[in-house]
């Protein structure tokens, strides 16, 4: 048909001709060359100034490596201990996606209920507040006590603190759909399903994503807090318990290599969420723009 | 394929002696806060009008409108539709498509499947609609830009989409709401011409919202004038200049005077106001 569709419209007497409105806005959607190079450039430059500063005190003080050790034997301890660093990374990491999973499940779901009925919302509010604002460090004993594994306590945990920014971020995003494109769906007599799926959904994806890179953050810290206040030892231990038992036994470099890991889960759960937020967005959300002025 | 009137061929003088369309009758509304939005409007609407409802903000236009629309029942007084098809309650079901002052369109989705919204709502496959959907992005002029997203359109573009999706439906009754008052002057005249074409050709019924005198008097072939608190009726005047229009009826002693009269009938009814 798109074809034929050049043919009707010369001939279409009431054909008009869009140019003669004014400009649309002009998108940027590309950096220049040098700018791409320097984006990647100036922070690899930053971190590196870091290790070199961080390897010249400790060489030029003469630090004990039981103190600060210097960034060689912590890379060697990264490598050396790799079997129990990565299988303890393996189990944190698990938590963390586990906790996030649910929490996406449960916030979106919880959500939409609350959206459909102000009953529900006034029922069940109180609660996801009063779980957010108490501190997880405080509820975890009680969780370690009533949980059947420590595994499973944890990913409470980790669940309880990942749940709430996505609950409270896609109601946000629920509730402020455009009004009139609400009247325009009642016109159009869209059904309760439709206008979520068309019309409400879309409208909260922004605020959702927002949530999103919030709790991914959020689910590694409760997992590592979680860990910290079970103390759980043995083969199902996490990174957190590897920090700890690497300061009692005063393996310094062994802990900095954990805490190195942990730093990078967390910038690459950052990175992905960030990525996902991108892709869904990059076509029509304003945060997702780039304008030439 | 060819485009079907929604109606049967209009004359082209448009003399109002067409069959009622929708007929309001001691039509009230009071809003819960106590304002009283209408009071005992009655407004006989007849097929193939061009009719503008012109007035100060607060007389109520906008909310006839969406009384019409469906969007909120009259506090009193009711709405008759005796042409149109009612379902088995006995709820008229008028054919009708509603454009806002904003554009209204949904930013994640393209031009296409902005347009495609109302089709898509009563069942329509993407595939069904898809030569309806470019019929009515042609009428406007944007089937070029089709898988455009609306963020990448200017100000007017988006108004013609917004108008190309009251059209895809092909209503009997066309609902417009100020949908020029945000745009500027040249873009403005540019979819007056635009929308008197389309109107001249498919002879639709249209009540045009507007606070403008003279795009009142360009646009209709009849003009109702509306006072504020509490809303209400004050002037009903027949525009007789014939059509097609264009830029010269702008400048032409005829236009100078409706305007003349339109805008005496407006600050009467303002006048009226001051002295309570």
């Amino acid at each position: 048909m798109s074809t034929v569709n050049q043919t009707t419209a010369s001939t279409t007497s009431a054909h008009v001709p869009a140019d003669l409105d004014e400009p649309a806005p002009i998108l940027v959607s590309k950096d220049s060359g040098t700018a791409k190079v320097l984006k990647v450039l100036i922070p690899f430059t930053m971190l590196a100034l870091l290790v070199i500063v961080w390897a010249w005190y400790v060489a030029a003080y003469d630090v004990p490596h039981y103190i600060l050790p210097s960034p060689w034997r912590v890379a060697q301890a990264l490598v050396e201990d790799w079997g129990t660093l990565s299988g303890a990374l393996l189990i944190t990491l698990k938590i963390t996606f586990s906790a996030l999973g649910i929490a996406l499940v449960g916030g979106v779901g919880l959500a939409v209920l609350m959206s459909q009925s102000r009953w529900v919302e006034l029922a069940l509010y109180p609660y996801a507040v009063i779980l957010q604002v108490t501190p997880i460090v405080a509820i975890a004993p009680l969780i370690l006590i009533y949980a059947p594994t420590t595994q499973s306590a944890l990913l409470i945990c980790a669940w309880l603190v990942a749940f709430f920014p996505v609950l409270s971020n896609t109601t946000q995003g629920l509730k402020s759909t455009d009004h009139n494109l609400l009247n325009l769906f009642e016109m159009y007599g869209a059904n309760r399903w439709q206008t979520l799926i068309h019309l409400k959904l879309p409208s909260a994806l922004p605020y959702f994503l927002a949530g999103l890179r919030i709790a991914g953050g959020l689910a590694l810290i409760a997992a590592v807090v979680a860990e910290f206040a079970a103390g759980s030892a043995g083969a199902q231990s996490g990174l957190a318990y590897r920090l700890l038992e690497s300061q009692f036994r005063l393996n310094i470099p062994r802990l900095f290599a954990a805490l190195i890991l942990l730093s990078v889960a967390g910038v690459m759960i950052f990175g992905m969420t960030s990525l996902i937020s991108h892709l869904l967005l990059r076509k029509w959300h304003e945060s997702a723009l780039k304008r030439e002025n | 394929m060819t485009i079907e009137p929604a109606t049967a061929a209009v004359s082209p003088d448009h003399s109002p002696t067409g069959k009622s369309l929708v007929s309001l009758k001691n039509v009230s509304k009071v809003f819960s806060n106590g304002t009283t939005a209408l009071q005992n409007m009655s407004l006989d609407i007849r097929q193939g009008e061009f009719i503008s409802l012109l007035g100060p903000s607060g007389c109520g236009k906008s909310t006839v409108l969406r009384i019409i629309a469906g969007l909120g029942d009259p506090s009193a007084g009711s709405i008759d539709w005796p042409t149109a098809s009612h379902d088995a309650s006995g709820k008229a079901l008028p054919e009708i498509s509603f454009v806002f002052q904003e554009p209204t369109l949904m930013p994640w989705a393209t031009v296409f499947n902005n347009v495609w919204l109302p089709l898509r709502l009563k069942g329509q496959s993407k595939e069904t609609a898809r030569d309806q959907v470019l019929e009515a992005l042609e009428m406007v002029g944007l089937d070029k830009f089709a898988e455009a997203y609306p963020r990448e359109l200017s100000g007017g573009m988006k108004m013609r989409v917004s108008i190309a999706r009251a059209l895809v439906t092909r209503p009997k009754l066309l609902l417009m709401d100020e949908p020029f008052a945000a745009l500027d002057e040249i873009t403005r005249f540019k979819l007056n011409n635009d929308l008197l074409h389309l109107w001249e050709k498919f002879g639709w019924t249209v009540i045009f919202v507007t606070h403008s005198v003279f795009e009142s008097v360009y646009l209709s072939n009849r003009i109702v004038v509306m006072a504020a608190r509490p809303g209400r009726v004050v002037g009903d005047m027949p525009v007789g200049a014939p059509y097609p229009r264009n830029e010269d009826f702008r400048t032409s002693p005829i236009y100078n005077d409706y305007c003349r009269d339109a805008s005496a009938a407006l600050h009467a009814a303002m006048d009226a106001n001051d002295h309570l």
